[in-house]
């Protein structure tokens, strides 16, 4: 009865384009609990999953919104570490806190629209080779202002940024040691606000439309040029953001930060149910792709897995993901 | 004669338009009286899209003048054309595959809660009401407007992508092969709509290669051949064969085979 099982399949596609992501979370949270009882579900453990994920997710954000209009941004972990040394420098120089604290996320706004001006006013074929370029030239300049060395020792107001806590002692009472992370704090301020953005503004639907037609969206009146800009720019916003946080989370800005970091991003992005062809995906969904590499990250370490394992389950879970996309193409909704 | 009296919507003075080698169109000389439907015809080729991507201002003239509504125009940009008043329905069905129908017929002029420039809020629901009424009044069925694009039949989307010019207030519609990808109920349909545009005097320029399409429609034809404008007669004073002629080039013994009857 194959042709049985086939329809059935088909009948299912659309139900694990929808929930399939949230599906796949709850078995992993299910497994990791039964393998590790004792540790997995505590609450010092969740906050670590999600102090680690909090530089990526910021990476994955814009790296999201990129893909959406059909476009990639290779750069973001090298601006990630430009913004990280220009904001140690500015540090060491003696700049006050409050100046400091806007050093990243202006130099990532800057980078991204480099990006942007690059790929509309020089008319690259495409943003993969303005990227690319960009991905030396932004890790190339943070090594020749930083020296090639890492620099530490920032004011602990950046620090706390990145690593604060907030006590729960009113809710756990005196001298629990339950707390929220500041960065799941910002990670949840920020994803709001870019949801926001995304689903209930008009710049929101032009991003989305641009992805899927280009064409339509210049016809329909649309500065499509201004557009690229604005998003590749709000990409490095969020880079410097990512680099904020991780300045908080190391204490040093190093040369190798967010070494192929842009690699993860698109993977938590293309895991996260949006379509790389532009058009298509949801902020809930990167976040759940981010949330899914975090949780697979964590658990191998838990059991002690070889890191070479966790490279082989991540690729494995991209190319699922994008099959899955594939047959839904194939045999959705479409008539 | 009747036209001169009228205002002069569109006029174009020598428009020409070359892709490197190519003089894809060549010093065309074309007017629209306000109200009048028009239809430009000629074979694959003579230059028919390419003289509408210049008014519409997708692509920039290389030379020659283009008037609309009593002003000299420089349309840069489709925006600077449909500001002006130009709605099209271009040929490769300019549509967002992976939004809904109520997003692509507001798409660029969306309704708002109140104005924060490219930032404003969505009004989701207004929009969503006021796809369904124009639908309505262009008599188009679709049963779920909230399905996106790619997944519509050719015909649903041509009749979103035509709902949405007709449905705003504009003071010129242009269709690029309305109905070429349709069957005979959406190409019905379609004719409708543009019967409606008629009744409520919105000039019309359609290109069709389907000769019964345009003398049922329409009461000028416009004939194009390799570039340049060939001919312009009335509906009333001409028939198939002499349009036909004038598509070819041929004066004689085209008619009855040719595949654009
Ligand atoms: N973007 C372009 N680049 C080069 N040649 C083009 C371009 N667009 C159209 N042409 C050429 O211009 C001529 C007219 O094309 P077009 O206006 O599309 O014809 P029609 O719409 O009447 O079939 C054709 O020879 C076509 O190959
Ligand atoms: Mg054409």
């Amino acid at each position: 009865m194959e042709q049985k099982d086939d329809t059935l399949f088909i009948k299912l596609i659309p139900y694990i384009d929808k929930y399939g992501i949230l599906l796949l979370i709850a078995i992993m949270l299910l497994v990791l609990h039964l393998l590790q009882p004792d540790v997995f579900f505590s609450w010092r453990n969740i906050t670590n999953i999600f102090k680690q994920i909090s530089w990526q997710s910021m990476l994955a954000l814009g790296v999201f919104m990129v893909i959406v209009t059909a476009g990639i941004d290779l750069s973001v972990g090298s601006i990630l570490m430009l913004s990280l040394m220009a904001l140690a420098i500015s540090s060491r120089a003696g700049l006050p806190w409050q100046i400091v604290v806007l050093v990243a996320p202006a130099v990532g706004l800057v980078c991204g629209m480099i990006n942007g001006l690059g790929i509309t006013i020089l008319r690259m074929p495409h943003p993969f080779i303005m990227t690319l370029g960009t991905l030396y030239i932004f890790r190339g300049v943070g090594n020749l202002i930083s020296g090639g060395v890492p620099i530490g020792g920032f004011a602990n107001q950046i620090r706390s940024i990145g690593n604060g806590k907030i006590k729960l002692e009113w809710l756990y009472g005196e001298g629990a040691a339950q707390y929220i992370p500041s960065s799941l704090i910002i990670i949840i301020i920020i994803y709001v606000i870019f949801w926001i953005f995304l689903n209930q503004t008009k710049i929101g639907k032009w991003i989305y439309a641009i992805g899927g037609n280009p064409g339509a969206a210049r016809a329909a009146g649309i500065n499509v040029n201004r557009i690229l800009v604005l998003v590749y720019t709000l990409c490095g916003f969020l880079a410097g953001i990512g680099a904020l946080i991780l300045a908080g989370r190391t204490g040093s800005a190093y040369p190798n930060a967010g070494l192929q970091s842009e690699l993860d991003a698109i993977a938590a992005v293309i895991i996260g149910g949006a379509s790389f062809f532009g058009g298509r995906g949801t902020v809930l969904g990167v976040f759940a792709g981010v949330f899914i590499m975090g949780l697979l990250r964590n658990g191998l370490n838990l059991m002690n897995v070889s890191v070479f394992w966790q490279q082989v389950l991540i690729g494995s879970i991209i190319i699922l993901a994008v099959y899955i996309d594939v047959l839904r193409r194939q045999f959705g909704t479409r008539k | 004669m009747n036209s001169e009296e009228k205002k002069i919507i569109l006029k174009t003075e020598g428009l020409t338009k070359h892709y490197g080698g190519v003089k894809a169109l060549h010093d065309a000389d074309f007017t629209l009286a306000d109200g009048e439907h028009v239809a430009i015809v000629g074979d694959n080729g003579a230059g028919k899209s390419t003289f509408i991507r210049q008014v519409t201002g997708v692509e920039i003239p290389t030379s020659g003048k283009i008037y609309f509504d009593g002003n000299l125009v420089n349309f840069k940009t489709p925006a600077d054309a449909k500001k002006a008043g130009i709605e099209a329905v271009y040929q490769n069905l300019a549509l967002a595959d992976d939004l809904d129908v109520p997003s692509n017929i507001f798409l660029g002029q969306e309704e708002t809660y109140f104005n924060l420039g490219p930032f404003s809020f969505l009004n989701e629901n207004k929009m969503f009401k006021q796809s369904i009424d124009v639908l309505a009044k262009t008599g188009i069925k679709i049963p779920d407007i909230k399905i996106t694009m790619n997944n519509m039949s050719g015909g649903q989307r041509q009749c979103v992508a035509i709902s949405r010019s007709a449905g705003f207030a504009s003071k010129l519609i242009i269709m690029d092969e309305p109905t070429a990808a349709l069957g005979v109920q959406e190409t019905k349909q379609v004719e409708k709509i543009i019967r409606s545009l008629k009744e409520n005097g919105v000039p019309l320029i359609m290109i069709s290669h389907n000769l019964r399409q345009v003398f049922n429609l329409v009461e000028k034809i416009w004939v194009f051949r390799q570039g340049q404008i060939v001919g312009c007669v009335e509906t009333s004073k001409t028939d198939g064969n002499e349009i036909v002629s004038l598509i070819t080039g041929v004066k004689q013994g085209v008619g009855e085979e040719a595949s654009f009857i």
